[in-house]
C-alpha cells in the first residue's frame, strides 16, 4: 500500500469515527423530542392552552394556569436578574480594575455551578420564611438569581468583543467613560446582551428544583404576587410522578410545549446572534 | 544619476508646488512662519519601565499640516496620542516633559476640555452604532454646544465640511454602518469637525482606504487647514510630500528631523532621514 492511499484511508477512518461519535451525541435528545411528540401531542388541544386543571377523574382540563404562572415567574426573574446582571457586567468589563472584578468573576462562575435545589433553599429561607408562605415573588426571586451570574458573565463577554477603537473614538471627543460606556460600549454589544438574557430565560424556564421551596404550586389561577402560582416545570413534575393516566398524557404534552418554547427562543437568539457577527465583519 | 538620487527624484515629483511656495525659504528662524500652535519641548513618553519617546522637541505650526513619518514602533503614533492625552486609557503609561497648547500645558488642562480642542481621527474608520446624523451630532451634544435646529445646521456644516453631505445628505438617520469604507471615514473627520476643533490628529486616516477614497481625504484636508491645525501620522511618504508643509522624522523613539517638506524630502540634514526617504529600510 503507497504512502497517499494510507493516507487517504486513514482520513476516511477518522472522518466516520468523528462523525459517529457527534450522532451518538445527539442521540439522547432526537430520542427524547421523539417520545414527547408521540406522546404529548394527542394532549395538546385548545382547552389544553385555555383551561385550569380538572380533579382527577373528569377528562378535559388544560394547564393554563402553569403557563401563565410560567410566564410570570420568568418575567419576575427577568426584573430581579436582568437589571443587576448587566449592571455587574458592565462594571467588570468597563470599570473593573484587578481586585473586585477577580471575586465577582470568580463568584458568578462558582454560582452558575451551584446545584439548583441549593438557590431554592436559599430563596426559602430569605424569603418564604420570613413572609410565612410560598409566592411567586419567592419563585421568580430564586430564578432570578439563577439567571443572575449568566447574565452578568454573558455581558461581560459582550462588551468586552467591542473594539478599543470604538471607545477611543468617543473618548477622543472629549466624552467621559461612563457617558462612552452608556452611549456608545453597551449599544454596540446590545443584540448580544439581549440574545444572552433570552438564552439565559430558555435556561431557567425549565428549572423545577428552586420552585419546590418558592412558588410551590396553584390549581388554580394565581391570584397575586404573594401567592402561590404553578408553573409548567412543576406541573410536569406532579402529573409525571402522579398514578393517573390522563396526568400522565398532559405531563407529556406540558414537556413538548416547554421544550418547545426554549428551541423556538434558542433558534430565534441564535439566528439574531449569527446576522449580528456577519454585519460586524463587514463593518 | 546614482541609484539613490533616483529614488529621491522620485518622491519628490510628489512634493506640492502650492505647499512647497507657502513654506519656502523657512529653516532660517522666524522669517513669515505661522505661530506655534503646539510646542513640545524635552517630551519623554514611558510604558512602564520601558521609555518609547526621547527628548522631543517640535514647533507645530498654526493651520498648517504637519506629516509624522517613520518606520513602525517609532513612536511617531505614541507622539500623536500624547497631544490629546490618549494614552491615557493605557495603564501605566506616562509623559514627561513640556507639551503646550498655546501657552498652558496640555497635561494641566481638563480632559473635556483639552479633547474639545484636540480632535483625533483614527486609522480604522470607527462609526458609533448610531445613525449617521447622531455619529455628528455625538460631540456637540456630550459638550452641549446645541441642539434642535442649530444641531442640525451644525451636522450638515459639519458633514459639509467633510464632504460627505451630497452623499448622504437623503439618508441621515441610516445607520452609519450603511456607508463605504472611504466614507465612514470622512464621517469620522465630520464627528471631529463637529466640536471645531483647533487641532485635529489624524492617525494613519488613509492606511484602510483605496486610492480613490485616499485621495479625496487629501483634498479634504487642504479644506480643513484654513480652520484647523493638521497633524498626520502617515506611512505613505508620498502622501507626506503631497499634504505636508512640514514633516517630522521620527526613528527609534527619537525625532531625528523636522523642518520644511520640501528640505525634508530634498535636502534633509541627516543621514537616516535620507536613508529612510531613499527606501534603503523601513
Amino acid at each position: 500500500m503507497n504512502r497517499l492511499t494510507w493516507r487517504k484511508m486513514v482520513n476516511a477512518v477518522m472522518s466516520s469515527v468523528t462523525a459517529l461519535c457527534a450522532l451518538i451525541a445527539v442521540v439522547p435528545l432526537l430520542f427524547v423530542l421523539g417520545l414527547l411528540v408521540v406522546k404529548g401531542t394527542s394532549s395538546l388541544n385548545w382547552a389544553f392552552f385555555t383551561k385550569l386543571p380538572v380533579p382527577v377523574g373528569e377528562t378535559g382540563g388544560g394547564i393554563a394556569n402553569a403557563i401563565v404562572g410560567s410566564a410570570e415567574l420568568l418575567l419576575l426573574a427577568a426584573l430581579f436578574g436582568v437589571p443587576l446582571g448587566v449592571a455587574g457586567g458592565i462594571y467588570l468589563s468597563e470599570f473593573g480594575g484587578w481586585g473586585v472584578p477577580f471575586v465577582v468573576r470568580y463568584a458568578a462562575d462558582l454560582l452558575v455551578t451551584v446545584p439548583s435545589i441549593v438557590i431554592g433553599i436559599f430563596a426559602y429561607a430569605v424569603v418564604v420564611l420570613p413572609v410565612g408562605h410560598f409566592s411567586a415573588l419567592a419563585g421568580g426571586f430564586a430564578l432570578g438569581v439563577m439567571l443572575l451570574p449568566i447574565v452578568v458573565t454573558n455581558t461581560e463577554q459582550f462588551l468586552r468583543t467591542v473594539p478599543v477603537w470604538l471607545r477611543e473614538g468617543s473618548l477622543a471627543l472629549g466624552a467621559g467613560h461612563w457617558k462612552t460606556t452608556m452611549s456608545v460600549v453597551v449599544p454596540a454589544a446590545m443584540q448580544g446582551i439581549l440574545t444572552g438574557i433570552l438564552l439565559a430565560l430558555a435556561r431557567v424556564a425549565g428549572e423545577t428544583a428552586p420552585l419546590i421551596f418558592t412558588a410551590f404550586n396553584n390549581a388554580y389561577w394565581n391570584r397575586g404576587l404573594n401567592q402561590p402560582v404553578s408553573s409548567l416545570p412543576y406541573m410536569i413534575w406532579i402529573y409525571g410522578i402522579s398514578a393517573y393516566d390522563d396526568w400522565h398524557r398532559q405531563a407529556w404534552a406540558a414537556a413538548l410545549l416547554l421544550l418547545g418554547l426554549v428551541l423556538v427562543v434558542n433558534v430565534l437568539s441564535r439566528l439574531v446572534l449569527a446576522r449580528r457577527m456577519a454585519s460586524r465583519r463587514i463593518a | 544619476m546614482s541609484a539613490t538620487d533616483a529614488a529621491r527624484l522620485d518622491v519628490t515629483q510628489n512634493l506640492n508646488p502650492e505647499k512647497a511656495q507657502e513654506t519656502a525659504a523657512v529653516p532660517e528662524a522666524g522669517r513669515n512662519q505661522p505661530a506655534v500652535k503646539i510646542k513640545a519641548r524635552n517630551v519623554d513618553f514611558f510604558y512602564g519601565p520601558k521609555q518609547v519617546l526621547q527628548g522631543i522637541s517640535a514647533d507645530i505650526r498654526e493651520r498648517r499640516i504637519t506629516a509624522l513619518i517613520g518606520p513602525s514602533g517609532c513612536g511617531k503614533t505614541t507622539f500623536l496620542r500624547t497631544i490629546n492625552r490618549m494614552y491615557e486609557t493605557v495603564k501605566n503609561a506616562r509623559a514627561d516633559g513640556e507639551l503646550l497648547l498655546d501657552s498652558e500645558s496640555i497635561f494641566d488642562l481638563a480632559l473635556p476640555h483639552l479633547r474639545r480642542r484636540v480632535g483625533m481621527v483614527f486609522q480604522k474608520p470607527n462609526p458609533f452604532p448610531k445613525s449617521i446624523f447622531d455619529n455628528v451630532a455625538y460631540g456637540p451634544r456630550v459638550h452641549g454646544l446645541a441642539n434642535g435646529a442649530r444641531l442640525a445646521e451644525l451636522v450638515e456644516q459639519s458633514l459639509r465640511g467633510a464632504a460627505l453631505w451630497e452623499e448622504v445628505k437623503d439618508s441621515l438617520h441610516k445607520s452609519a454602518f450603511s456607508l463605504s469604507g472611504g466614507q465612514q471615514q470622512r464621517l469620522s473627520i465630520a464627528r471631529a469637525l463637529a466640536i471645531d476643533p483647533e487641532v485635529l490628529l489624524l492617525d494613519e486616516p488613509c492606511s484602510a482606504l483605496d486610492p480613490i477614497s485616499t485621495a479625496k481625504i487629501e483634498e479634504l484636508l487642504f479644506a480643513i487647514e484654513n480652520r484647523c491645525t493638521l497633524v498626520i501620522v502617515t506611512h505613505n511618504m508620498a502622501q507626506a510630500a503631497r499634504v505636508a508643509d512640514y514633516t517630522g522624522f521620527f526613528l527609534t523613539g527619537k525625532l531625528v528631523e523636522f523642518n520644511d517638506t520640501k528640505t525634508i524630502f530634498t535636502n534633509p540634514s541627516r543621514k537616516e532621514t535620507e536613508d529612510y526617504i531613499t527606501g534603503r529600510f523601513g
